[in-house]
């Protein structure tokens, strides 16, 4: 399933090397978003003339190496939409910088910028024009870009179909006469359409049936295999992210906590947050709720972000230390990273498997 | 089995269409629910299992409504009671629990008069005495600082806060039975877990029964005992959760457990089920499953199959049944 | 991934998903079939006026003026001596057309106006939400009748008076169309895409909100229809002896109890012209909404 030669893969921007292979294919440095809310005039007078500050993003730190499934994992306040938002180009970072093969990727994208890297969205009811058929929603974008010339559009739409899966009577169709399933994978031949090298699938197969949802993981993992993408997969579904990706990046606040391949980040967190996180999951073969690790609380709003480490106030491993001093995401071992001052000596993080 | 707390027998729900047939979309549902099990009811989307659990609520969207079968809460008939009977039965005995719980919450009232409102009216207490009692179930709920709380609106909680409110709306009156639509779904994995932890030492404290829709295999097999799996309207297979996810006798139950990731075993490929939901104007005659089915034969397609006892307490509506195993296919 | 048989399976289960989901056939939408037969009726009238009237509507005999219906004048003569029927039938011509006309310009100038406010928000948003709002709180005929009598009476500016008045709602219900597509997901797509912002208002927003103004259009031009025929009413709209069915009405009233016709009939066509509108925006607010919108 190779693409024909008609167009480069990826066209870099003009200062990236070509040659150079041990760039990432994306790499976020320092990464800040913040929402300066407008406050009512009330409130501004009962909050003593302090503006709302949402910090939905704090100083991110990622890589997405090429051809890999990265998966970023988080609950509400994580940030993690937002950070895939920047990522593909649709809001602006207040602070830090994006690296795209090795060269900074400018904020606003224009025309050709945005073939490199293109998005896959949630739902999949508001993400296909209900008054475009499939066919010509890809002609126009085919077109627009010069992908292929206009005579060879209706073949180039075939065999973009032919990918995800579907067949040709579907270009002539309207979104509404597609299932979930059916329309998620149309969304996929949209984004490959101008041929990106880099995917960035929010939470993709999260409004689907389990049993449709394995469809589009399948095409997913072919997707990587065939034609060489890097995926950037957003979920909150562990067993999702454990089943599709090769290394996890879990978020808390505004911040990325942990990042490893994903055996080991299952089998090994070190992180508390990654340890609470897998035991919420609901399991196929073990008996009641695992008792190992509850968690207090609710996820925290990003208005209000503690001082010191950002979960402590819900860690159970939390030292006075915790309070005081904001971690730096490290090494803790070969390929794993961790934001946590403690993670070193916290071995009973680690996961007894059933 | 001693009389069970809810009985269904050959539901049937739809749409009716003047002079021509109805068309259903619930067909021939049976199952029982005994004093303090738990139900879970799992299928994907259109496989009726939300609209079963409407219809024991009394909760069915207008121009639905139950076409045949009975309903039995204790022995009583609900189906045909009317409508004032209905409530003054149901409101301190069957509590149901939605999926969205901004939408369930009314975004005008506090949450503590919320909570209030049914002892007042159906356990007969006073205000202060219902407010005491709605301070008690938010204590219970997990709800931290609930006097404080309890003067909040809906639109200043969290997510998971006002799930737990709306548990504990539900379980203001202490009913027999609970019934939850997917009530976990729209929640973070945490609060998932949290809230489900929270369903379960409350009805193992007052004894109450639950009903559980959801989609998630795995949420039924650690929140509840027994479980009827929906597809296309019917039930085709029904058992004890232990007994069906293990030894799966229905191949859409099969194929559920094939494609749906499980965290305990990450390197077994997943196996989509082939084909598409099915569409409820558009029936097939026979098996509604025999589309996608890999083990289908000729007999399928002509009636649907009925409910054939694979071991006891085990129930699966396959011809097939007594054959398929999950060693008969390759894995 | 799955057998040859399997994907073969699946691929007739998805030919046959399509044909089962297809979209409902405008011919079996009742509303929309009545509207089409009714004002199509009516437009074929105008068009055919000149075939189909027996008479020149201003053509006067006066030594038969106010006759009751016969065989010759089938509703009549009014006062002076003009045949009823035939001012009926060209007077279809004008109150369609002026109907038809008086809306599409606000349509279009409020539309764009609306979408381009909606779209780019901030402070064009602001501007122009505050002068529809000092629009909106004059009363519409009020509005009109005092346009009118600045502008003077005629064709001309019975256009420019409503469209002066009308634009705000279109704007309005544009705007608030377009706050709403731009947050749905395939606008950002079609940014990510790569799509200039006029594109994707032209060609992706556009034929997702004009539906809404396309339906109140045709409450529109009922409204208008009435708006002139009340100024025709008042003296005030097009001018005499021009056969309009609004001055129709006003010549017949002195004569209501003797020659009832004459204001009467005009009156049923108004309501005839505005009933198949209504099925007509019914009918299209159907075709355009929920099968569709999803």
């Amino acid at each position: 399933m190779t693409m024909p030669e008609a167009q480069p893969l990826h066209a870099q921007p003009s200062n990236a090397d070509p040659t150079a292979t041990d760039f990432p294919a994306l790499r976020v440095a320092n990464l800040a978003k913040s929402y300066d809310l407008p406050t009512s005039l009330l409130s501004r007078i009962s909050n003593r003339g302090e503006k709302a500050t949402l910090r939905a993003l704090d100083g991110v730190e990622l890589q997405l190496n090429r051809g890999e499934i990265l998966a970023l994992v988080g609950e509400s306040g994580s940030g993690k939409s937002t950070l895939a938002k920047i990522l593909v180009g649709s809001t602006t970072a207040t602070a830090g910088e994006i690296q795209y093969h090795g060269a900074p990727m400018p904020a606003r994208r224009g025309k050709d910028d945005s073939r490199r890297i293109q998005m896959v969205f949630q739902d999949p009811y508001s993400s296909l024009n209900p008054r475009l058929t499939v066919g010509a929603m890809l002609r126009e974008l085919l077109l627009l870009h010069a992908i292929v010339a206009a005579k060879q559009v209706r073949q180039e739409s075939k065999r973009l179909l032919n990918l995800v899966g579907l067949e040709e009577d579907a270009l002539d169709a309207y979104p509404s006469q597609f299932s979930g399933g059916q329309r998620q994978r149309i969304a996929i031949a949209r984004a490959l359409a101008v041929r990106p090298d880099i995917l960035i699938a929010d939470e993709p197969v999260s409004a689907l049936d389990v049993s449709v949802q394995a469809t589009v993981l399948d095409l997913f993992a072919s997707l990587r295999r065939d034609l060489g993408l890097s995926i950037l997969f957003v979920a909150h579904n562990l067993a999702v992210v454990q089943h599709l990706s090769d290394r996890v990046a879990v978020m808390y606040l505004g911040r990325i906590v942990e990042v490893a391949e994903t055996a080991e980040l299952f089998r090994n967190p070190r992180h508390p947050y990654t340890r609470a996180l897998i035991d919420s999951i609901p399991r196929m073969s073990a008996g009641s709720v695992t008792e190992a690790f509850q968690l207090e609380g609710e996820p925290p709003s990003p208005f209000d972000v503690p001082s010191g480490c950002r979960f402590n106030p819900r860690c159970p491993y939390a030292v006075d230390a915790c309070r005081t001093t904001d971690p730096v995401l490290e090494a803790v071992a070969p390929a794993h990273l961790s934001a946590c001052i403690r993670a070193t000596e916290l071995t009973e993080l680690a996961v007894a498997r059933v | 089995m001693t009389d069970p707390l809810l009985s269904v027998r050959s539901l049937s729900i739809g749409v009716k269409r003047g002079s021509t047939d109805p068309t259903l979309i619930v067909e021939d549902v049976s199952f029982d629910i005994a004093k303090g099990e738990r139900f879970g009811i799992v299928g994907e989307s259109g496989s009726g299992k939300s609209l079963t659990l409407r219809a024991i609520g009394d909760l069915l969207p207008r121009g639905v409504e139950v076409l045949a079968g009975s309903i039995r809460y204790n022995g009583t008939e609900l189906i045909g009671m009317p409508r004032s009977s209905r409530s003054k039965l149901m409101g301190p005995e069957i509590a149901m629990i939605f999926q969205e719980p901004m939408t369930a919450l009314n975004p005008v009232v506090r949450v503590g008069e919320q909570i209030a409102e049914g002892p007042r009216r159906y356990l007969g207490m006073t205000r202060a005495e219902s407010m005491t009692r709605a301070i008690e179930m938010m204590a219970k709920t997990g709800i931290p600082d609930p006097v404080r709380r309890a003067r909040a609106y809906p639109h200043e909680l969290s997510g998971g806060l006002r799930q737990r409110i709306m548990i504990a709306m539900a379980l203001s009156c202490d009913p027999r039975l609970l019934l939850c639509d997917e009530p976990t779904t729209a929640l973070d994995v945490t609060v998932q877990h949290q809230v489900l932890r929270l369903l379960e030492d409350l009805c193992d404290d007052s004894g109450a029964a639950l009903a559980f829709v959801t989609h998630d295999l795995a949420v039924v097999n650690q929140t509840c005992t027994d479980l009827a799996v929906m597809y296309s309207g019917h039930i085709v297979e029904s058992g004890t959760v232990r007994e069906v996810l293990s030894d799966p006798r229905h191949p859409y139950t099969q194929g559920l457990l094939d494609s749906a990731p499980d965290f305990d075993r990450p390197d077994r490929p997943l196996i989509p089920i082939p084909g598409f939901p099915p569409n409820v104007a558009s029936r097939p005659s026979g098996c509604p499953f025999a589309p996608r089915c890999p083990f289908v034969v000729e007999a399928c397609r002509t009636a649907m199959p009925p409910m054939v006892t694979v071991a006891p307490g085990h129930g699966a509506a396959c011809i097939e049944a007594d054959r398929i195993s999950r060693e008969l296919v390759a894995r | 991934m799955m057998s040859p048989a399997e994907v073969l399976n699946a691929r007739l289960q998805q030919r046959r998903a399509l044909r089962s989901r297809s979209i409902k056939p405008w011919y079996r939408n009742g509303a929309l079939v009545a509207g089409i037969v009714i004002v199509g009726s009516l437009v074929l009238i105008a068009v055919l006026a000149p075939l189909l009237a027996p008479y020149d509507p201003i053509a006067q005999e006066l030594r038969n003026t106010l006759a009751s219906p016969s065989a010759e004048h089938w509703l009549g003569t009014d006062k002076f001596g003009r045949d009823i029927l035939s001012r009926l039938i060209w007077g279809a011509q004008v109150d369609l057309r002026v109907g038809f006309l008086a809306v599409l310009i606000p349509f279009v100038f409020g539309s764009v106006l609306g979408a381009i406010a909606g779209y780019f928000g901030g402070w064009l948003d602001t501007i122009l939400m505050r002068i529809v709002d000092v629009f909106f709180a004059f009363p519409f005929y009020v509005m009109v009748i005092v346009l009118v009598f600045i502008f003077g009476s005629g064709e001309a500016s019975i256009y420019l008076a409503i469209a002066a008045v009308s634009w705000v709602s279109y704007a309005k219900i544009v705007r608030g169309e377009v706050l709403v597509a731009k947050k749905q997901d395939y606008v950002t797509a079609a940014r990510l895409g790569g799509m200039s912002h006029g594109r994707i208002l032209v060609k992706h927003i556009g034929p997702n909100v004009l539906s809404q103004a396309i339906i109140y259009g045709m409450s529109d031009i009922v409204m208008d229809i009435m708006a002139i025929v009340t100024l025709g009413y008042l003296g005030l709209g097009i001018a005499p002896p021009t056969a309009e069915w609004g001055s129709m009405i006003n010549d017949g009233q002195e004569f209501i109890t003797t020659q009832w016709q004459q204001a009467t009939i005009p009156g049923l066509m108004v309501v005839v012209a505005s009933l198949g509108l209504s099925f007509l925006g019914d009918g299209l607010s159907d075709l355009m909404s929920p099968e569709r919108r999803k």
